[in-house]
C-alpha cells in the first residue's frame, strides 16, 4: 500500500508563470511591436518599434500528439528558434525565429517530418476539435479521425492563402459543441430520443438531476419492474443529449441515428460584421468512419463556393449574407427543408419580418 | 499473439490505419510510434478500443472520481465499459494541467514535462483542449498523485473541471502582436491565480470561464467562448503613420484602399482628404479592427487603452447559444492596483451568481433568467447605452415608484 507519509506540499500555483516561456525578442519588445506582414504562407514578420524583426513559423500538428513527437518539436525549436514555441487555439504550433534563413531551414525541417507550414492568413486554419471516441465519455462519432480527413481533403487550402479570408472549422461529437462557434462546423445530431437502459438506471442515476438536465421537461419519474427510473415523453424530447450526460442510463447515441450536421457563418471577431453563431445547412449526412467521406464532400462544396464568389475579407457567413441563403442553397446545391427553418426559443428572430425576397 | 501481429507489439487496427494516409500528420501514427517504442499495454488496449468504436460506432468510456489529494477536480477520469473485452485499457484518465498564458513554452520545459509524463503515465498529451488545458491523456489512478507531485514541483498545476472557475485562455497579447491594448498574458496570470481556490473545488452553479483578447480581432473567441470576455480597447483616435500611408499607397494603389479599407469600414468613418491624406471620423469608429487589420504598418489602436468586458457567453444548452454581451465598455487594466479592482468585480459577481445561479446554469442564463436590472443593482454597475444594441421596441415595464 501507499505509504502515508508525503515528501512534497502541494503548491497551488495556478497558471504556469509565462515569463520565462517566451522567446528572448517577445521579452526585450514586449508591448512595443509596430506592424506584421506575412513573407509567405505559415509565416509572420513582426516589427517592433527598436527595429528588431521576429519571423514566426506557424505549422499544423496531430493535436492528440505524443511525448516523441513534442521532443521532435523542442528539437527544432533548439535549432532554430532559441528554444520557444508557443501553440495557437486552433492547435498549430508557433516557433519564432530571430532570423529569416532559421526559419525557412525550419520550413524545410517541419516539412521533413510531416508538419504542413500553413494556418496564416487567408488560408483554412486547423480544425478547433474535440476528444470523441478517443476519451469523452459522451461521444457519438470521433473527433480526431474526423479533423484528419477533413484537413487531408482540405490540405491544400492550408499551404496556401488564397481564400478571400481565414476561414475557421470545428468539429463536435456531441450536440453540446465543444468545438464551439466556427466559419464551418461539423457537429453531431441525434435523431431518435435516448433509449432507456432500465437495468442500470436505478442504480446509477442521480434521478433529479437527469430530470433537472432537460432543456424542455420531457423526463419524468417513473416505475419499471417495481424499481424507480425515468421515462422520456417522446412527443416533448428535442433529442439534444444533455440527459446522457448527467446519466449514462439515457442512451442517446446510435450507430445508425446518430447523424452529422453541417453549420455555416459563426464568426468570432469583432472586424467589419460583430460576431456571430452559425447556422445549420445540412443534416442526417451518415456517421460513416473511419473517412466520413459524406461529410467531407459537403463541407469541400461549401468551402469551394466560398472561396470561388467571396470578396477579398469576406468571412463565410458575410459571403452569405451578401449574396442571400437562397443563393447559398443554390450553389452549394444543399437541399433546404422545413428543419432548417428554426422552431426553438427565439425562433422568430430568424424569420423573414419583411417583403425582401430575391427572385 | 507475436505471430498474428507480425512481430508487432500492437494488434491489427485495420480501420484507423485508414487514417495514416493523407498529407495532414496523422495522429494514429504518432500512436503507434509511441506504443512500438514504449510496449505500454494501456496503449495497445486504448488503440484496440478506438478500433472497436470506429468499427460499432460507438464510445465506450464512462466517467468516475478520481483526484489527487486537496482537489476536488483537475482530473477526468476514464473506465473502459468494455474492460472485459479489452482489459488493458480498463483505466485511462486525463490530467488537465494550466498551461502558461499565451500557451507559451519554453523546450526545456516542454521536455521536463514529456519525461514525467512518460514515467507515469501513456506518453499521450492532447495539445490542447478547446477550453486551454494541457491535457495529459492516459494514466491510472495510482500514478496520478506521483505524476502531480512532479510537476508540481516544476511550477505547472492543474486546471479546472466541472463546477469550476476554469483554466484561462489569453491569446499571444503583447508578446507578439501590435494590436495587444493590455497585458493580456500578465492579467490572465493574476486573476487565474487569484480563482485558484475556485479552480480546484468545485463550488460554483456550474463552469465559469474568463479569457483575454488583446484587441476585439478577438483571437480567443472569448465573446462566444467564455462567461467573462475580457478584451483590449482603446479610446481615443487610432493612430494614423502617414509616411507608412504614402509608402502602403504606392504599394497597393488607391482601388485596394477604397474597395478593401474604406468601403469595408462599417461605419464608413474613413476617407481620403483633398490632399490625400487618410482621415478617420474617430467619433464613429466602433473599433471593429478591420482597417488595423489591412494596414497595421499604417493604423495602430490610440493611445489611451484598456479593455471592454463582456458577460455571458456560452454554448448550446440549455437555451440555445448566447455570445457575450457588453457589461463594461471601457477600463484602464494597467496597474497592479486596476487588475485588483477588476478582481473584487469578477468576485463580486460570482458572488452574485452563487446567490442566484440553479444547479447547471451559467451566469448568462442566471442574468437573463433574474433580470439585468437586478443583476446591475447587485453587483454595483450602472445602466448604460452601451450594453444595447438598440432601446426597448415593447412598453411593457414599469418605472419604480
Ligand atoms: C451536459 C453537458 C456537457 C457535458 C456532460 C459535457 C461533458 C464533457 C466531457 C466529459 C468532456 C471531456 C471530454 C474528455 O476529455 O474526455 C468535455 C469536454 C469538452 N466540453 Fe463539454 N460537456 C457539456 C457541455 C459542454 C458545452 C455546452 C460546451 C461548449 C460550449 C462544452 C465544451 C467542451 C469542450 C471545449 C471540451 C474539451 C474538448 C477538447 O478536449 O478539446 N461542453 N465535455
Ligand atoms: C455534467 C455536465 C457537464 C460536464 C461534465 C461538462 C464538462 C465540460 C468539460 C470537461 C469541458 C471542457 C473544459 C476544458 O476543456 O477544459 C466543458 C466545456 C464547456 N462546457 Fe461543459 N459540461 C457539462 C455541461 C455543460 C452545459 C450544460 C453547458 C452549457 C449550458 C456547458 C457549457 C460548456 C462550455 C461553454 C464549455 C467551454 C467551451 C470552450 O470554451 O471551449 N457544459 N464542459
Ligand atoms: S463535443 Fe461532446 S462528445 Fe465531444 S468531447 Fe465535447 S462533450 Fe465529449
Ligand atoms: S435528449 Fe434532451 S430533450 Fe430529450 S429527454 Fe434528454 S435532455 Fe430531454
Ligand atoms: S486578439 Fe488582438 S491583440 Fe490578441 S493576438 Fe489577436 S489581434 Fe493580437
Ligand atoms: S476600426 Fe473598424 S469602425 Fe473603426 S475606422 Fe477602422 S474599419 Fe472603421
Amino acid at each position: 500500500m501507499a505509504t502515508e507519509t508525503r515528501e512534497w506540499e502541494t503548491i497551488e500555483s495556478g497558471p504556469k508563470n509565462y515569463k520565462d516561456q517566451l522567446h528572448p525578442l517577445c521579452v526585450k519588445n514586449y508591448g512595443k511591436w509596430k506592424y506584421h506582414d506575412r513573407p509567405r504562407p505559415g509565416t509572420l514578420r513582426h516589427v517592433a518599434e527598436s527595429g528588431d524583426e521576429l519571423f514566426t513559423v506557424r505549422a499544423g500538428t496531430h493535436r492528440q500528439v505524443t511525448v516523441d513527437i513534442v521532443r521532435r518539436l523542442c528539437d527544432l525549436a533548439d535549432k532554430y528558434a532559441e528554444g520557444y514555441v508557443r501553440f495557437t487555439i486552433r492547435n498549430n504550433i508557433e516557433f519564432m525565429c530571430s532570423s529569416w534563413e532559421n526559419a525557412e531551414a525550419l520550413i524545410k525541417d517541419l516539412e521533413a517530418i510531416g508538419h504542413p507550414v500553413g494556418g496564416t492568413g487567408n488560408s483554412i486554419s486547423a480544425v478547433a476539435h474535440t476528444q470523441g471516441w478517443l476519451h469523452c465519455d459522451i461521444p457519438a462519432t470521433d473527433a480526431s479521425g474526423v479533423n484528419k480527413s477533413m484537413m487531408d481533403s482540405l490540405f491544400e487550402d492550408f499551404i496556401k492563402e488564397e481564400m478571400p479570408n481565414r476561414v475557421r472549422l470545428a468539429t463536435s461529437c456531441c450536440e453540446i459543441n465543444c468545438g464551439g462557434q466556427a466559419d464551418l462546423a461539423v457537429v453531431i445530431q441525434h435523431t431518435r430520443p435516448p433509449r432507456i437502459n432500465h437495468e442500470i438506471l436505478s442504480a446509477i442515476c442521480e434521478m433529479p438531476k437527469a430530470v433537472a438536465r432537460c432543456p424542455v421537461a420531457a423526463i419524468r419519474p417513473t416505475m419499471v419492474n417495481g424499481k424507480p427510473s425515468l421515462m422520456v415523453v417522446e412527443d416533448k424530447c428535442i433529442c439534444c443529449g444533455a440527459c446522457f450526460g448527467a446519466c449514462p442510463a439515457m442512451e442517446i447515441n446510435h450507430p445508425d441515428h446518430s447523424l452529422l450536421a453541417v453549420w455555416v457563418g459563426g464568426k468570432n471577431s469583432n472586424a467589419r460584421t460583430r460576431p456571430t453563431n452559425m447556422k445549420l445547412v445540412a443534416h442526417g449526412l451518415p456517421n460513416n468512419p473511419p473517412r466520413w467521406p459524406e461529410v467531407n464532400d459537403v463541407v469541400k462544396r461549401i468551402l469551394m463556393a466560398y472561396k470561388e464568389g467571396g470578396k477579398n475579407w469576406e468571412r463565410l457567413g458575410e459571403w452569405i449574407n451578401r449574396i442571400g441563403w437562397k443563393r447559398f442553397f443554390e450553389e452549394t446545391e444543399l437541399p433546404f427543408d422545413k428543419y432548417l427553418i428554426d422552431s426553438y426559443r427565439h425562433a422568430r428572430t430568424s424569420f423573414n419580418q419583411s417583403a425582401h425576397v430575391r427572385f | 499473439m507475436a505471430d498474428k501481429n507480425n512481430g508487432k507489439f500492437l494488434n491489427p487496427t485495420p480501420m484507423i490505419d485508414n487514417l495514416e494516409e493523407g498529407p495532414w500528420p496523422s495522429f494514429i501514427k504518432g500512436f503507434k510510434e509511441l506504443a512500438e517504442r514504449t510496449k505500454k499495454p494501456m496503449l495497445r488496449g486504448v488503440m484496440d478500443q478506438l478500433e472497436y468504436s470506429y468499427q460499432t460506432k460507438l464510445g465506450y468510456w464512462k466517467g468516475g472520481v478520481v483526484g489527487v489529494r486537496g482537489y476536488g477536480s483537475g482530473i477526468i477520469s476514464r473506465y473502459s465499459m468494455i474492460s472485459d473485452k479489452i482489459p488493458e485499457a480498463t483505466e485511462f484518465h486525463t490530467i488537465r494541467v494550466q498551461p502558461a498564458p499565451g500557451m507559451h513554452y519554453s523546450s526545456k520545459n516542454l521536455r521536463d514535462l514529456c519525461d514525467i509524463w512518460e514515467k507515469h503515465g501513456s506518453g499521450m498529451i492532447s495539445m490542447h483542449g478547446q477550453t486551454g488545458n494541457l491535457q495529459f491523456q492516459g494514466i491510472e489512478e495510482k500514478h496520478c498523485q506521483e505524476f502531480f507531485d512532479d510537476i508540481n514541483k516544476e511550477g505547472w498545476d492543474l486546471g479546472g473541471a466541472g463546477a469550476t472557475v476554469r483554466t484561462g485562455a489569453s491569446c499571444v497579447g503583447p508578446a507578439r502582436c501590435e494590436q495587444a491594448c493590455y497585458d493580456t498574458l500578465e492579467t490572465h496570470q493574476q486573476i487565474l491565480t487569484h480563482f485558484t481556490d475556485f479552480v480546484h473545488r468545485p463550488e460554483l452553479p456550474y463552469k465559469i470561464k474568463f479569457k483575454f483578447s488583446g484587441c476585439p480581432n478577438d483571437c480567443m473567441n472569448s465573446i462566444q467562448r467564455s462567461d467573462i470576455a475580457v478584451i483590449g480597447m482603446w479610446k481615443d483616435n487610432i493612430q494614423i503613420d502617414k509616411p507608412a500611408f504614402k509608402e502602403w499607397m504606392g504599394k497597393h494603389g488607391v482601388n485596394r484602399l477604397v474597395n478593401e479599407v474604406i468601403t469595408l469600414c462599417p461605419t464608413k468613418c474613413i476617407s481620403l482628404s483633398d490632399d490625400n491624406e487618410l482621415e478617420i471620423e474617430n467619433r464613429d469608429c466602433v473599433h471593429c479592427m478591420h482597417c488595423l487589420n489591412v494596414m497595421p504598418e499604417v493604423l495602430s489602436p490610440g493611445k489611451e487603452r484598456g479593455v471592454t468586458v463582456l458577460i455571458g457567453g456560452k454554448s448550446h444548452l440549455k437555451v440555445g447559444s448566447m455570445l457575450g454581451s457588453m457589461l463594461i465598455p471601457f477600463r484602464k487594466l494597467d496597474t497592479k492596483k486596476d487588475i485588483d479592482e477588476f478582481i473584487e468585480l469578477a468576485d463580486e459577481m460570482i458572488e452574485w451568481w452563487c446567490d442566484n445561479g440553479l444547479d447547471h446554469e451559467r451566469i448568462g442564463e442566471t442574468i437573463e433568467r433574474v433580470g439585468i436590472y437586478q443583476f446591475l443593482e447587485d453587483v454595483g454597475l450602472e445602466a448604460h447605452i452601451d450594453m444595447v444594441s438598440s432601446p426597448r421596441d415593447n412598453p411593457f415595464f414599469k418605472v419604480a415608484y
